[in-house]
């Protein structure tokens, strides 16, 4: 494999890194808040789908992107309902709210746009349009004659949506609001030991709703990117199980957003490489396509049964508060 | 103190949360611009009107039943087991392997050996998340999530890979004709009832009525029930008692995991006759609506799976005839799992103060029965 075919691999992976990095640090704000979400599949696909379709009627991207946040809040609201509110099961909830995206986008998108359950295909500006930086090359024959520092610039740095870069961004952001503020310190307490931040006189239930609103803007964001970013319209199920990767990341990860970023680039990698080529061959054994989609629910397993270092969630993750009376 | 009597509790409960989901999807059949009662006349003619129609929603409703089961197995551990999807595509893996390999002379013999291999193959689809979760405290939810899609994966690579039949599509050769299981039109034509030939409930609605029975009696008869029940009501009571939490884990999740894989001998084994790619179809996931809805036990199930069983052959008649999708019918799950699982309070709650508001008035019949019951085991 040539220099430049790797820097393309790299390329492709970093952009199917995005969506999973975004939700994953959507859970991360979630989980240590103490609020399990195995919802995030189904907020990103209802930005998706609602992202998708209001930028095919406007022509808006930005509109578009606001309605996918907003979709995504709804379903942050009904979680939160259930499990703070109503202390109901929030993995339950989670499972209930995949199903609710899986079928009402489809039921609603095939009512509106009449095209077999997808949106229409998104025109120019319905889309994030790459963004070249100052002095890339943007035609893949004049980077193929570059030299090699150049090639690295302008295929891999250069050339990607606004939310490829955002997500970049949001990394040290959620670290420093973690870990740096006096938010990120409640947040952080109310999902190890809720009843010392409510001895201490601040409200359980409004932190977690924050962080659970938090949740739903990043995955709207990531929903959003994935319909209008990194393909053009909403199609059935186009998620296709990134909401599972990005938990699955979360807890390779061990609920650290700079970690986070790391398992996200790996399995982002080991998707661009599915993409990109079939079976492997390795010389002496050709490895299955299917083992580079299985990869990160195998990794993940791997670490979850504590061989490769020790997963520990949140304390108080996933139960619900009961003041003491 | 009970604050509601057991009625409310089993019936009352699971049917204002299916009204409420009813509701719901009737609104949103409004909005996107059909007649919910033409809806549910389609459905109720479509799926209940002829022994064809019948004929479909028993089929669904014996996938229902096994996963519903399997889930509720689980339940009764106090353990989530979301991986009866890929525990019944590895079901569906075991009859392939079985059927595929081996000649069999007749059905009865064939059936018996797709069950046992459908359950072996299931229940060691779900032997490694219970271990992880009883040795090392995985959590179970979590790893039969990854184990769904790591199953997914497998029987993509067996079908597209080594056992794929010559041609085009990524499935299995079908089976021999010695182990086609007959329909229910072969069996109601003994008897002289005219069943449809077409629709594909089999003998296996009968393996799935037993297999209720087997799991009430295992659930409520028996010293490992009481042990499994124990255990989801208090592990620290059933650990002070003497029962150990690894072999409750492990059993109750091998069971759960046998359970979903039988489930193949009727979508694999009784309908398509060879393994195709995803033959699961989601059944895995209803299951947990039905366990949900059927409140643990095992009539509960059964009443529940008949009904995602309607709802499924209803849906699709109404994709054929309506403007509306079929995924409609993920729709209604997904709001009966909200309802019956995670907002179950919001319905309890108001209930119960009209419970004890109707009893401060009237005063309580002397000695309430307080027999421990099986909804409460189910919670």
């Amino acid at each position: 494999m040539d220099f430049l075919t790797t820097l393309q691999v790299l390329d492709s992976s970093l952009r199917q890194a995005t969506p999973l990095l975004i939700a994953c640090l959507a859970g991360l704000f979630s989980e240590r808040a103490g609020i399990f979400d195995i919802g995030l599949e189904g907020k990103m696909l209802a930005a998706a789908f609602l992202s998708a379709a209001i930028a095919a009627v406007t022509g808006s991207v930005w509109l578009g992107l606001l309605a996918g946040i907003g979709a995504s809040l709804l379903f942050s609201a009904i979680h939160g309902l259930a499990s703070i509110t109503f202390r109901g099961n929030q993995l339950i909830s989670g499972v209930a709210l995949n199903f609710l995206a899986a079928g009402i986008t489809v039921v609603i998108a095939q009512a509106w746009f009449a095209e077999g359950g997808r949106t229409p295909q998104l025109m120019a500006g319905g889309r994030f349009e790459p963004i070249v930086l100052p002095g890339a090359l943007t035609t893949s024959a004049e980077i193929a004659e570059a030299g090699p520092l150049m090639q690295l610039y302008s295929e891999l740095i250069s050339g990607h949506g606004l939310p490829v870069y955002a997500a970049l961004l949001f990394v040290p952001l959620t670290w420093w609001v973690l870990f740096r503020t006096r938010f990120g310190l409640r947040l952080r307490a109310v999902g190890e030991a809720p009843e010392a931040v409510d001895t201490a006189g601040i409200s359980v239930i409004g932190l977690r709703f924050a962080a659970v609103g938090i949740c739903g803007v990043l995955c709207g964001i990531a929903g959003a990117y994935l319909a209008t970013g990194l393909q053009a319209g909403f199609t059935k199920d186009m998620t296709a199980g990134r909401g599972y990767i990005a938990l699955a990341a979360l807890i390779f990860a061990k609920w650290r957003p700079w970690y986070a970023l790391m398992a996200c680039l790996l399995f982002g990698f080991l998707q661009a490489v599915a993409i990109r080529f079939q079976n492997i061959d390795l010389g002496v054994i050709e490895v299955p396509v299917q083992v580079m989609d299985a990869l990160p629910y195998i990794l993940t397993v791997i670490i979850l049964a504590g061989f490769v270092g020790r997963a520990i969630p949140p304390r108080a993750g996933g139960q619900p508060y009961v003041k003491e009376r | 103190m009970d604050r509601m009597p057991r009625w409310a509790d089993v019936i009352l409960i699971p049917l204002i949360s299916l009204i409420l989901a009813a509701l719901l999807s009737a609104l949103v059949i409004l909005f996107i611009g059909e007649s919910p009662i033409e809806a549910i006349k389609l459905m109720i003619s479509g799926a209940l009107g002829s022994t064809y129609g019948w004929g479909y929603t028993l089929y669904y409703a014996t996938n229902f039943m096994f996963t519903g089961l399997a889930v509720s197995v689980a339940f009764h551990a106090r353990m989530f087991n979301i991986g009866g999807e890929g525990q019944a595509l590895l079901g569906g893996l075991g009859v392939a392997v079985v059927l595929v390999y081996i000649p069999w002379p007749h059905w009865t013999i064939a059936l018996l050996a797709a069950t046992a291999s459908a359950a072996a193959f299931g229940a060691a689809w779900a032997a490694l998340p219970a271990y992880l979760q009883a040795r090392r405290g995985s959590h179970i939810v979590i790893t039969t999530i990854m184990f769904n899609f790591i199953a997914a994966a497998l029987l993509n690579w067996a079908l597209v890979g080594p056992m794929k039949a010559p041609g085009q599509e990524p499935a299995t050769v079908s089976f021999p004709e010695a182990t086609n299981l007959p329909t229910l039109h072969d069996i109601f034509g003994i008897i002289g009832i005219d069943w449809s030939r077409a629709a594909p409930a089999n003998v296996s609605l009968f393996v799935a009525i037993a297999a209720c029975v087997a799991v009430w009696a295992l659930i409520w008869r028996t010293r490992l029930g009481y042990e499994i029940r124990a255990f989801g009501y208090s592990e620290p009571a059933a650990r002070y008692a003497g029962i150990s939490p690894f072999k409750i884990i492990m059993v109750a999740m091998l069971i759960s995991g046998g359970l979903a894989g039988c489930m193949a001998i009727n979508n694999v084994q009784g309908e398509a006759e060879r393994l195709v790619l995803n033959a699961a179809e989601g059944a895995g996931f209803i299951g947990i609506a039905v366990a949900l809805m059927g409140r643990s036990h095992p009539l509960g199930v059964f009443l529940a799976a008949l009904l995602f069983g309607f709802l499924y052959q209803g849906g699709a008649e109404l994709a054929l005839w309506m403007n509306i999708q079929r995924e409609l019918i993920v729709v209604i799950q997904a709001l009966v799992i909200l309802f019956t699982g995670a907002l179950d309070n919001m319905i309890r709650m108001p209930l119960e103060k009209i419970f004890l508001a109707a009893r401060r008035k009237s005063p309580p019949p002397p000695g309430p029965d307080r027999k421990s019951t099986s909804a409460e085991a189910a919670e």
